[in-house]
């Protein structure tokens, strides 16, 4: 459903042809869709005004740089160096001393915040030998106490709580005289979720932050968030003059326009971003990933990531061993079926590859597509599986019958099963081939020792 | 008198309105400003709507949709910009109109069958186990048998959430603990409702983002393995829905859609300041209607869907008696 914002601009500048200047004129559509690319991503569309203006000076300014380059991907690169500085800058890390150092989480409700404490909590204890102590203030939500509780346990990291006590004030201010007692170098205090209008709300989580004097106050933010992201991310600054944003949810498919409305109306840092509900999944912001992801153009790195994630070290060696002797069969190729399948729904996988986004756009790629050779190899008997060579006419013929296809089906898959069983044999050969075949296996090697 | 006084008893209205009250004035606000000045409808006033439509959330097929048939109109009969509001207003009470959102009278069960059962799915964080405790306690007050199955066996405390709620609502809870098989929960929990002979039966789900596809898979087959207790059932797939989400919030009705053929929106936190125009958007490309909307965490704050109070809530403050 999302265009690209190449392919918009792509569009727009059709008629403009080898001149390669950009005027007044010939930019004023394209700026017009590129904050209509910005506002589908959900920036927030008084941001996307501001920015296409700037852009726009900026483009008009660069009349006789690179005459070489069409006029698209000139606007393309000027959008996306200024995406990265806007939301770039120094990287900034959390601020953790202090005896003990008081971090405070807040946001809306359902933004991520008990959920993130937990990580942070995690993070800090692993990564930076810390000793955090979680504090559960969210005295409202039912059972918002025994989820903290339990996240606790998960990381390793304990919690101080109050069941009856419905001040989260003087809970925060009493965590922080047990952390000094029991020798916690770092305090996370996690509030409840509360609306930026909720004036007594907001007045409470004041109070808590002129009670406890964080070291460093970090507003937690769905990266699904819309046009209100703005709104929001003010009134709280407003309030408790956070010092880093925390953008949770990413590991979604949100353009996450918000990232760019949110440092844009406040001008803080995005410290973390947060990209799973398992414990380990936090990591620091990339500006330039976050560029590409608002775009549309594509997220090469998250694709990789995302391979890797289900990628099975053993099972690529393995995989390699086999196809150097010419040995991969069936069996393997069943379980890469299963691995690509594992990895999500293939059009958007298609999509983050980078100028794929254009020919995949009118293609209807369905997933079923490898039900048919699914089926096929289902269909054969386990001896079939791994000797591809046995399979004679009468053993096809079951297999048709089996799988309810046609000879020519069967013989058009083995075929082509073949063709590509001698290429990867061949490639494996080659000497640049050793690391791409492996390319995960030969990369973690590196990565995890 | 207006249909208002029948649907919306006093509070309910004050609900709405108090929590649609900044939506309100900024609309208004911006709309007036727009109009300022000008005796036709131009140009520069349909852009400024566009403005105000994408500021809401509404998206922009569904602005350019919108702002194409006021355009139409417009060009076939010469209205004044003062007269916007209502075409505005009109415009989109149609376009939900034609997407099948008809507005219900009371908080009435999706069957006429026993018991009813309601699969209530989302993305994380949206208010999920919230608008269920605030659905059982209509439908308690109704007088009605209710049963709560802890389907999100895999968030920390999801269990015991819902099981606060049930306390709070005084209707029957069934659970299999923590880490356990959704799929299973909610089977045992159609069969615990046929037993017990219950009204309704609404069964939780845990948050998943729409992009996970075992995540899906999972919910498939926990509506797969509803359905193999008895064959009508679930009478309503609930997504819920965060009134502040972006555009995403249409992927994920398409997603969520194709793994469970969602049958009803909820729409929440209607309160905050966000406007809940992606719902506008929804309803324009899915023909899924809009049921419930959330206004608040009290058990009470959850109001249905009526399309022209909700419009006239935003264009024009309190609905005219």
């Amino acid at each position: 459903m999302f265009e690209s914002l190449s392919d918009r601009l792509e569009g727009a500048f059709k008629t403009l042809r080898g001149d390669g200047k950009l005027t007044e004129i010939n930019i004023a559509q394209s700026i017009k869709e590129i904050r209509r690319a910005l506002v589908s991503a959900d920036v927030n569309y008084k941001i996307a005004k501001e920015f296409t203006d700037k852009i726009k000076d900026k483009a008009l300014g660069t009349e006789n740089v690179l005459k070489a380059v069409k006029p698209g991907e000139l606007m393309v690169k000027i959008v996306m160096d200024e995406l990265v500085s806007l939301m770039g800058g120094q990287a900034a890390g959390i601020n953790i001393k202090g005896e003990p150092a008081v971090v405070l989480i807040a946001g809306l409700q359902g933004s991520g915040k008990t959920t993130f404490s937990g990580k942070l909590a995690l993070h800090l204890r692993t990564k930076r030998n810390k000793k955090p102590l979680l504090v559960a203030c969210d005295v409202y939500r039912p059972a918002a106490i025994d989820q903290i509780t339990v996240l606790g346990e998960q990381v390793g990291v304990p919690v101080y709580k109050e069941v009856e006590n419905k001040n989260p004030v003087e809970i925060a201010l009493k965590s922080i005289k047990y952390a000094q007692d029991n020798n916690h170098d770092v305090v996370i205090v996690d509030t409840a979720g509360r609306l930026a209008i909720d004036e007594a709300m907001m007045e409470e989580i004041s109070n808590v932050k002129n009670a406890i004097l964080p070291n460093e106050t970090l507003f937690v933010v769905d990266s699904m968030t819309g046009q209100d992201a703005v709104n929001t991310a003010k009134a709280f600054n407003e309030v408790i003059n956070y010092d880093g944003v925390v953008l949770t949810k990413l590991d979604g498919d949100t353009r996450g326009g918000a990232a760019l409305s949110v440092k844009y109306t406040v001008g803080k840092p995005i410290k973390f971003v947060s990209t799973g509900e398992q414990m380990d999944t936090l990591d620091v912001f990339h500006p330039d990933r976050m560029a590409q992801r608002i775009l549309g153009m594509g997220d090469i790195v998250s694709f990789v990531e995302r391979a890797q994630e289900q990628f099975d070290e053993e099972e690529a060696k393995r995989l390699e061993k086999k196809i150097r002797k010419n040995k991969f069969d069936f069996n393997d190729f069943l379980s890469q079926l299963a691995q690509i399948r594992k990895m999500g729904d293939l059009k958007s996988l298609m999509n983050m590859i980078p100028g794929m986004s254009k020919m995949t756009k009118n293609l209807d790629i369905d997933n079923s597509a490898f039900n048919k050779v699914e089926a096929i190899i289902l269909s054969m008997t386990p001896q079939e599986r791994s000797n591809p060579e046995v399979l004679n006419i009468s053993r096809k013929k079951r297999i048709a019958k089996g799988c309810g296809q046609t000879m020519d089906d069967i013989n058009r898959f083995i075929k082509q099963f073949d063709q590509m069983r001698k290429m990867m044999h061949k490639l494996s050969k080659s000497p640049g081939m050793a690391g791409m075949m492996g390319a995960g296996g030969g990369r973690n090697r590196g990565r995890r020792r | 008198m207006s249909f208002f006084s029948k649907f919306f008893n006093n509070e309910k209205k004050e609900d709405l309105d108090k929590g649609l009250e900044k939506t309100k004035t900024s609309f208004l606000g911006k709309i007036s400003k727009a109009i300022a000045g000008k005796s036709t409808v131009d140009v520069d006033v349909l852009d400024e709507l566009e403005n105000i439509l994408v500021s809401s959330d509404v998206g922009i097929d569904t602005t350019v949709k919108i702002i194409e048939r006021i355009e139409a109109r417009v060009a076939r009969d010469k209205y004044f910009a003062s007269e916007l509001q209502n075409i505005l207003r009109d415009e989109i009470v149609q376009l939900l109109a034609e997407n099948n959102t008809v507005d219900l009278e009371d908080y009435s069960l999706p069957t006429e069958e026993f018991p009813a059962i309601i699969l209530v799915v989302g993305v994380n964080g949206v208010g999920k186990t919230t608008t269920i405790g605030k659905i059982a306690h209509q439908y308690k007050k109704q007088g009605k048998k209710v049963v709560l199955g802890a389907g999100d066996t895999f968030r920390a405390a999801a269990v015991d959430q819902l099981k606060i709620w049930s306390e709070r609502v005084g209707c029957d809870f069934y659970s299999k603990g923590m880490n356990t098989d959704p799929a299973a929960v909610a089977y045992e929990t159609v069969e615990y409702a046929i037993t017990n002979k219950c009204d309704v039966a609404i069964i939780d789900t845990a948050g998943r983002l729409h992009t996970k596809i075992n995540l899906m898979k999972e919910l498939s087959k926990i509506k797969r393995s509803i359905s193999k207790k008895m064959e009508t059932a679930p009478h309503e797939v609930l997504l819920v829905l965060d009134a502040t989400t972006g555009q995403n919030a249409i992927e994920q009705a398409k997603h969520f859609t194709a793994a469970t053929e969602v049958s009803a929106l909820a729409l929440t936190k209607l309160d905050g300041t966000a406007k809940g125009g992606v719902a506008i958007g929804i309803s324009d490309q899915f023909k899924i209607p809009i049921k419930y909307i959330g206004v608040g965490e009290g058990m009470e704050q959850l109001q249905i869907f009526n399309k022209r109070a909700f419009v006239d809530s935003i264009f024009t403050g309190t609905p005219q008696e």
